[in-house]
Formats: C-alpha cells, sequence, structure tokens
C-alpha cells in the first residue's frame, strides 16, 4: 500500500534550558489517516504539536508538514492546516455567524465562499436558531464542534486537534468523533491528542509519548496485542507508569 | 488587503458590543475634561490670612482693610499675640500671618524705615512665592496711597513720580488658566484612552487564547497589526473632535490655527501611541502588566510634558529626556496651533520628531510582535 505521507518527523527535539521537552521523536502521518498522538500530561504532546503548526521553533531534527519545512515555511504551512486548540478558541463576545466570518476572512476566503461555507455548516450542525447569539452564551459541546467546523473552512491538508473533547459529555463526544471521522473520508489528515482511552480506540494509529519521547507507535489493534492487553487504557498504563 | 477590513469589522465589533468599555471610552475622559480643566487651576486664591495688629491705629486697619478687599485673601483670623499665629499656622488654620508692629502709623509718618512682618507657610514653595508677590503688591499700593496723601498733605508741589510697567499679555490677554490648560487635557485624555485600549487589546487576546488562534492562521504581521490598530486610532480621532467641541462650547478656547493642521498632526501623533500600546502588549503576558507599564510611562510623560510645569525650568538632563516624551510634542503642538495660530512651517519640527519616533515605534512593534506562542 502505497500512500501519500503529509508529515514527516525526523529526531525533532525541543530543549528548554536543561529541560528536554521534546526528545528526539520519529513518525510519518499518512494522508487521510487519523492519528492519536497520546500521552500523559507533561509528556511533550502540546510542545510537539507547537512545532508541528509552526508556533514554536525546534531545536534540534527536521520536521515537514504539508509538504513544508517547520524552520523556514511556517506560513506556508499555516494555511494547509487547521487547528482547535483544548483553550476554546473562538471569541465569545462574537456571534457564530461574526466567528465563521472573521476566520473565513483571515484564511483569504472569498466572500461568496464564506456565505457559503458558513450556510453549509450552519445547516449540518443544525445551529439555525442561534447562529445570531454570541458564542459565549452557546454550551461547550457546541461551542468546540463550531471550532471544529471553523477550522475546517479553508479546506486545510491537515487538522491538528488538541484535546478536542475535554470536558465534553460523551453524546458530544461521539458526534464530535463522525465529525472527525466525516473529515477524515474526505481526504483531510486528522491529528488529534487526547486522554480519552475510548477515543484511542477510534485513531487508525496511536502513539504514545512518555518523558518526551515517543515509547510506542502502531495500530490499537497491534498495541493490544503487542501489550497482551484487551483495551488501550491498559496499553497506556503500562507505558506510562514504566 | 481584505483580511485588514475583517479585523476591523470584527474589532469594532466587539468595541462597541462591550457595554462596560463604552462610558469609559467616551464619557470618562470628557468628564476628565470638564473636572480637571476647572479643577487644576495655577491661580492661587482663598488664602486664608491672619494678623496680628500690635499698632491698633486708623492706619494699622486701613492696610488690613486692603487685604479684605482683596479677592485672594480670606481674612479670617485676628490673633492678640504671635504665639497663637503660630500655633494657628502650625495646624494649618492659617497660610499666610501679617505682624504689625507697634508704633506703626507713627514711623509712617515719620518716614521711619518698617519691619512689616510676613509669615508664609512655604510647604508649597510655588504657591508661597505666588502668595510672597500678592502680599508685597497690596503692601506697596498702600504704600503709594500714602506717599501721594502725605505729599497733598505737606503741600508740597512736587509730586511723587511714580513708573510703573504695563504689561501686555499676548496669546491669552485675560491670562485666563482654562485657555492654557483645556488644550492640554485634551492631549491627555486622547493618549492615556488610546495608550491603554491599544495596550491591554493583544494581551486581551492573549489572556483568553484566542491569540494562538491567530498565530495558527497564514494571517501577515502587519495585516493583523494595522487591523487591530485602525479602531483605536478612530477612536482616537473621534475623542479628539469631541474635545475641541467641549473646549469650544465650554471654555471658549479660541481655534486661531487650522483645524486641517491639528488633525494632520494628531493622526500621526496616535500612531506613536498605539505603537507604543503594542509593543508594550508584546512584552507582557496580562493585562495587569501591560496596564502597570503603561501608567509608568504616562506618568512620567505626563509630568515632563510641560503640561502643568514648564520644560525650561527642569534640569539640563530632564529637558535633554523630555525629547523622547510625544506628550510634550503634542501638548506644545496644541497651544501653538490653538491659542497662537501656528501654521506648517512653525510646528514642522515637532511634526518631523514625531513622525519618525511614529515609524520606529511602529516598526518596533510589528518586530516585536512573534506569531509564535
Amino acid at each position: 500500500m502505497k500512500e501519500e505521507t503529509v508529515i514527516k518527523v525526523e529526531g525533532l527535539t525541543k530543549v528548554f534550558g536543561d529541560f528536554i521537552a521534546v526528545n528526539n521523536i520519529n513518525f510519518h502521518v499518512r494522508k487521510g489517516e487519523i492519528f492519536g498522538f497520546l500521552g500523559a500530561n507533561g509528556a511533550g504532546k502540546t510542545t510537539a504539536m507547537k512545532m508541528l503548526i509552526g508556533i514554536s521553533a525546534p531545536s534540534s531534527g527536521s520536521a515537514n508538514v504539508a509538504g513544508f519545512d517547520v524552520y523556514t515555511q511556517t506560513e506556508s504551512i499555516k494555511k494547509s492546516i487547521g487547528y482547535m486548540s483544548q483553550k476554546f478558541a473562538l471569541y465569545d463576545d462574537l456571534t457564530v455567524k461574526e466567528n465563521i466570518r472573521f476566520f473565513g476572512g483571515i484564511y483569504g476566503l472569498s466572500k461568496n465562499n464564506i456565505s457559503l461555507k458558513s450556510n453549509l455548516l450552519i445547516e449540518e450542525l443544525g445551529l439555525e436558531k442561534v447562529v445570531h447569539s454570541l458564542v459565549g452564551s452557546l454550551p461547550l459541546g457546541w461551542k468546540q464542534k463550531i471550532a471544529f467546523s471553523v477550522s475546517l473552512l479553508h479546506d486545510p491538508k491537515i487538522v491538528f486537534l488538541d484535546e478536542p473533547t475535554g470536558g465534553v459529555d460523551p453524546i458530544t463526544r461521539r458526534q464530535f468523533w463522525e465529525m472527525i471521522y466525516k473529515a477524515a473520508n474526505n481526504g483531510t489528515t486528522i491529528f488529534v491528542t487526547t486522554h480519552y482511552m475510548d477515543e484511542a480506540e477510534y485513531c487508525d494509529r496511536v502513539s504514545i509519548m512518555v518523558d518526551g519521547t515517543i515509547e510506542a507507535l502502531d495500530t490499537p489493534k497491534n498495541l493490544k496485542a503487542h501489550f497482551g492487553s484487551d483495551s488501550m487504557n491498559d496499553v497506556f498504563l503500562k507505558l506510562a507508569r514504566t | 488587503m481584505r483580511v485588514i477590513l475583517y479585523i476591523i469589522n470584527k474589532e469594532f465589533r466587539q468595541i462597541f458590543r462591550n457595554k462596560g468599555m463604552l462610558p469609559i471610552i467616551f464619557i470618562l475622559p470628557l468628564l476628565q475634561l470638564v473636572i480637571l480643566s476647572n479643577a487644576a487651576t495655577y491661580e492661587i486664591n482663598n488664602i486664608s490670612f491672619g494678623y496680628v495688629d500690635n499698632d491698633r491705629t486708623h492706619t494699622s486697619r486701613a492696610l488690613i482693610d486692603k487685604f479684605r478687599a482683596s479677592t485672594f485673601f480670606d481674612v479670617s483670623q485676628v490673633f492678640p499675640h504671635p504665639k497663637e499665629s503660630d500655633l494657628a499656622m502650625l495646624q494649618g488654620e492659617v497660610d499666610v500671618v501679617l505682624t504689625i508692629p507697634e508704633h506703626f502709623e507713627r514711623d509712617l509718618w515719620k518716614d521711619k524705615n518698617i519691619d512689616l512682618g510676613v509669615t508664609i507657610n512655604a510647604i508649597d514653595g510655588a504657591a508661597a512665592g505666588v502668595e510672597n508677590v500678592y502680599i508685597t503688591q497690596i503692601i506697596k499700593t498702600f504704600n503709594k496711597n500714602l506717599a501721594v496723601d502725605m505729599v497733598q498733605l505737606s503741600n508740597n508741589t512736587v509730586q511723587p513720580v511714580l513708573i510703573e510697567g504695563i504689561p501686555l499679555f499676548w496669546y491669552n490677554k485675560t491670562l485666563n488658566y482654562k485657555t492654557f490648560m483645556v488644550p492640554g487635557i485634551l492631549v491627555l485624555l486622547v493618549t492615556m484612552i488610546t495608550l491603554f485600549l491599544s495596550g491591554m487589546n493583544i494581551v486581551r487576546e492573549k489572556e483568553i487564547g484566542t491569540l494562538e488562534q491567530i498565530n495558527v492562521t497564514p494571517i501577515k504581521k502587519h495585516h493583523f497589526i494595522i487591523g487591530k490598530l485602525f479602531p483605536f486610532w478612530v477612536i482616537g480621532m473621534g475623542l479628539l473632535t469631541i474635545g475641541l467641541v467641549l473646549a469650544k462650547l465650554i471654555f471658549a478656547v479660541p481655534m486661531l490655527g487650522s483645524l486641517t493642521l491639528m488633525y494632520f498632526y494628531t493622526s500621526i501623533y496616535i500612531l506613536v501611541i498605539l505603537g507604543m500600546g503594542l509593543f508594550i502588549s508584546n512584552f507582557t503576558d496580562t493585562q495587569q502588566q501591560a496596564m502597570f507599564i503603561a501608567w509608568f510611562f504616562v506618568v512620567i510623560f505626563i509630568l515632563m510634558s510641560g503640561l502643568f510645569t514648564p520644560i525650561e525650568s527642569m534640569p539640563k538632563w530632564a529637558q535633554f529626556l523630555t525629547e523622547l516624551n510625544p506628550i510634550k510634542y503634542f501638548v506644545e503642538i496644541m497651544r501653538m496651533v490653538m491659542l497662537k495660530g501656528s501654521g506648517l512651517t512653525d510646528i514642522l519640527p515637532q511634526l518631523l520628531k514625531t513622525t519618525l519616533y511614529a515609524v520606529i515605534m511602529n516598526t518596533m512593534a510589528v518586530w516585536s510582535y512573534k506569531k509564535i506562542s
């Protein structure tokens, strides 16, 4: 099976003072894949992700995202990716529609395209009633779904999701993952960090970071077989404890 | 270009949606203009005046009456003894005590030298100096009248020659301090509001986390910054307009120069302040830090701007430092254009320095804004 690689990471390292946050990590992510990026708090997931999305320069190693170099072509990377962080990243004091228009606008979408996309998005998420409500007044689950849709507005090749379902109820999480699958089926690569091990099972492949290094990387099925566990939860505990 | 419009649109929506901020932006500064212009006065009035009259004659009472007749003095206290006047001064009940010596009237007629005792509370040295001038003037006038009286009494044909200077006050004929203060205070409010708003703004996005989202978009740095600052530039110009109207309507401050020139200069000046605000917000992580730093600079800038104290009286090193003070240039220009009717060539030095300042400040602001987390 020959597939296009959209993220290539080789020997990527980030050092803060004498603390090595990310230590020589290597992996490839294929186009259209849902790639789970797991690890305990402080394992270095967010630091690694920040290097990949071009807002933090690596200390050493190389990485290529959507065909662009993370040292020299960060602005080109930013054009080809979407990003949604655990800290909710839409403007609370703007309405749903205003948020969509603003982010569409700064990604350089045309006016027609923005109204087309925002109508589509509103219809898909069933937001007709709250389109003119301030985002701050909506429940968290809704906000996260809208934020994810907004991160897809400019048809990015890759979407980076940093703990997108933190604090969200199980039903909404389910719906959220349905949205992720739909995006992946359309050929968008999904790079997602999470603390929910049931979500790890939904991923095509999973990497587990412990203290700045990647300790395991495979499909959930292979990982479970390899560690002799019947759930990803077990796999994670075995790795993170040692 | 289109990207900038989207940012401006968003900023304006957020500003006008923030019901708590609107009064702060538009009403507080104008209250400030009205209150400060009336209250921050250099005129010294209502000086509480006490006296010890050891002479108790017609002449000594006539002298006291001169003080009573003056609008500057509030003759409230008579002390039988200097000890009591000292105590009253210590307790802050009087600021000036006049002691008339015994045989004042007799010595005056005999043309002897008389020492009148004047004690002034000089904790505020500047005020004490002004009070001294008032007192000396009253005593001099009194003395002069007395001399004329004496001349007439002695039936002397030689009239005393009195030489007097007749001052002409240019640009502010009536010595109205408001004419002097209003343009200055207008400068303050335009500066403070634009500096605080721009300083707070980007830091606020850092705090709520949306700046990280902006930083992962392909937005160009200068687009983002222009879009961010333009609304505050508009607000600054709006404040200038409202302030000028109030200055005209409430304080009748003249506008001798060209309004266009005033607006042209202000439009560049605000760029300096906005660049400064942005520079501050690039180096701070919370609105609190940004506020403290902004205050630090504003206080220094205001006190060293020539608004309240003349720059010419500052020590040489301080005068040199004021060259870096944008508020100084704005205060000068405001007063020059409004009160003296200065034209473009008159304000050219300040205009060029301000323009240079704006270029440097904004280059530093764009340079220091990094699209990283």
